[in-house]
């Protein structure tokens, strides 16, 4: 059997409220306990609502906080988020939710491109900036690009260029936090190809995170939900999609907004019944 | 006659590059009982359509319309002290952010006697009074509590149901939701639609959803008005719309859709509209 590119070993994040005088410190469990493992070129979706610790845990597997306790291997190698090696850097990234936000407004895509290259790797200035023109055309951006500032682009181009910035260093794995969830319908459209363009390019494995189904519907292998801190189902797109076992997957799915032709049929005539 | 009429709408914006047309000859008219959605991406002028009708633009954007009546009484000719006692009032306008459209400074107490003070002239005990039964009228629990929170220390859902507090306070002949649900989520979401549309049908006013999202269009929409750059590519009613739609760029956005994806790739709304559709204003 393979080494999965990343299994977590009951992981749990604990954040403790500073207490005042008289007043105890609270601790609230964002994490509680999480097992999964994911094999190379799938994609797992985790899905739940704000505060349900979906982002924390992606925080913890791309090594930017450490875990309260718990054990993550990436491809095998055990990490540890305080002293993550340059090896371990460059296997794991991430995209944010918001290109508005992650991107540094001085800096020029091309130097926002390298600099992942300029820490982790010994290569020559000419080869980092071959590197990041070639990349800058497989994500559908042009060479000419490269000198231009990120307010220079639309919400789409942005995450088209955070998407390179992860890129660049070949990761085994990437986290993608909400990538989609701040863009257009038809860009959405635009970016979620891309990812499945890159993917069967380079053999990517995916921690997508999410809270439209719609979306994970599309792109998923694995559905994992999250509700408080716990994960409450763990299986297969289809199994989860067609079946959902746990009470909250099914509220998920009853919220969701429809838009079949017959469930908007059946919306008006309920209106009409209402109004006679 | 319409609730608001509004016809060859346009909105422009001086630029360094000349004058950018965000609203190009739109007409909208809504009826009392009615929900109208209008759909766009970003840019396509959907909420700076609405943001002219209330008057809410600043001065550099210049506004002209052939007909812009609300209730008969026409927008265009009347003095600023009177549009201000119809915007606000009548017309009651909620915004995507909740927790940025109240103000961090008050509690939500005394922003929604704010509103009750200068429409309706309530004071004192009768205007907490008010504000206690909105609350509970938007499905808030301890309301009483809730008017001495502050906004910080109320969620996004709560700060949403806050703003429509407010803007129904007045009983409103027509609101207006812009992007009411697009911070929030799915379940919040479908509570926040669920109020709205609840509301909407009690009281018979109008209700014009502005939004980017066809799942709220097919969840909550009677009518519905898809705008792309500043102009209308298409208006029908929301059965017919998502049946048979009629324009390429209506048709290009639904099946850019996740859940209608066919096969291993989604179309987009680019490849749709320069393959099938050279009409198409760019």
């Amino acid at each position: 059997m393979t080494t999965p590119v990343l299994e977590v070993r009951n992981l749990t994040r604990d954040y403790i409220t500073s207490g005042g005088f008289l007043k105890p410190a609270k601790v609230l469990h964002a994490v509680k306990g999480v097992s999964f493992t994911l094999e190379k070129g799938k994609t797992l979706a985790v899905v739940g609502e704000s505060g349900c610790g979906k982002s924390t845990l992606a925080r913890m597997i791309t090594l930017i906080d450490e875990a309260t306790s718990g054990e993550i291997l990436i491809d095998g190698i055990k990490a540890n988020a305080a002293h993550v090696t340059r090896e371990l850097r460059q296997k794991v990234q991430i995209v944010f939710q918001n290109p508005y936000g992650s991107l540094n407004p001085r800096q020029k895509i091309g130097d926002v491109l390298c600099e992942p290259l300029l820490l982790n790797t010994k290569l020559s200035s000419a080869e980092r900036r071959e590197k990041a023109m070639a990349m800058l055309t497989k994500v559908g951006l042009q060479p000419e690009h490269y000198n231009r500032y990120p307010h220079m682009f639309s919400g789409g181009q942005r995450q088209r260029i955070a998407i390179a910035r992860a890129l660049m260093l070949n990761p085994s794995f990437l986290v993608l936090d909400e990538p989609v969830s701040a863009l257009d319908l038809s860009v959405q459209a635009q970016i979620l190809n891309l990812l499945k363009d890159l993917q069967d390019e380079f053999g990517l494995t995916y921690v997508f995170i999410s809270h439209d189904l719609s979306v994970v519907r599309y792109i998923a292998d694995e559905v994992m939900v999250m509700y408080f801190g716990d994960v409450v189902e763990h299986r297969s797109r289809d199994a989860v999609f067609s079946a959902p076992e746990h009470e909250y997957t099914r509220t998920l799915f009853a919220a969701t907004p429809q838009t079949d032709v017959e469930h908007i049929r059946a919306r008006i005539a309920r209106k009409q019944a209402a109004v006679v | 006659m319409s609730l608001l009429e509004i016809k060859n709408l346009t909105v422009a914006f001086d630029t360094s590059v000349g004058l950018f047309k965000a609203v190009d000859g739109i007409d909208i008219a809504v009826d009392n009982r009615e929900v109208l959605a209008i759909v766009g991406e970003s840019g396509s002028g959907k909420s700076v359509a609405m943001l002219a009708t209330m008057g809410l633009l600043p001065a550099t954007a210049r506004v002209t319309a052939d007909v812009m009546r609300f209730e008969g009484r026409d927008l265009l000719t009347m003095s600023d002290s009177e549009k201000r006692k119809i915007i606000g009032k009548d017309i009651a306008m909620i915004f995507q952010e909740p927790i940025a459209s109240l103000n961090p400074c008050f509690t939500v107490g005394f922003q929604i006697g704010e509103v009750l003070d200068k429409h309706l002239g309530l004071k004192g005990r009768a205007a907490h009074n008010r504000a206690v039964e909105l609350l509970q009228q938007v499905g808030i629990r301890d309301a009483e509590d809730k008017l001495k929170a502050f906004p910080h220390q109320m969620s996004g859902g709560q700060c949403q149901r806050v703003m429509i507090a407010m803007a129904i306070s007045c009983n409103p002949k027509l609101l207006i939701a812009d992007e009411p649900t697009t911070a929030l989520d799915v379940t919040i979401q479908k509570q926040i639609l669920d109020l709205l549309v609840g509301l909407q049908q009690q009281t018979g006013m109008g209700l014009i959803m502005i939004t980017h999202d066809m799942g709220v269009v097919a969840e909550t929409a009677d009518r519905v008005i898809v705008q792309y750059k500043g102009h209308k590519m298409e208006e029908a009613d929301v059965l017919s719309l998502f049946e048979n739609p009629q324009s390429n760029y209506t048709r290009a956005l639904l099946s850019a859709l996740p859940e209608n994806a066919v096969g291993d790739r989604l179309p987009t709304v680019s490849d749709m509209l320069f393959t099938a559709a050279p009409g198409v204003a760019q």
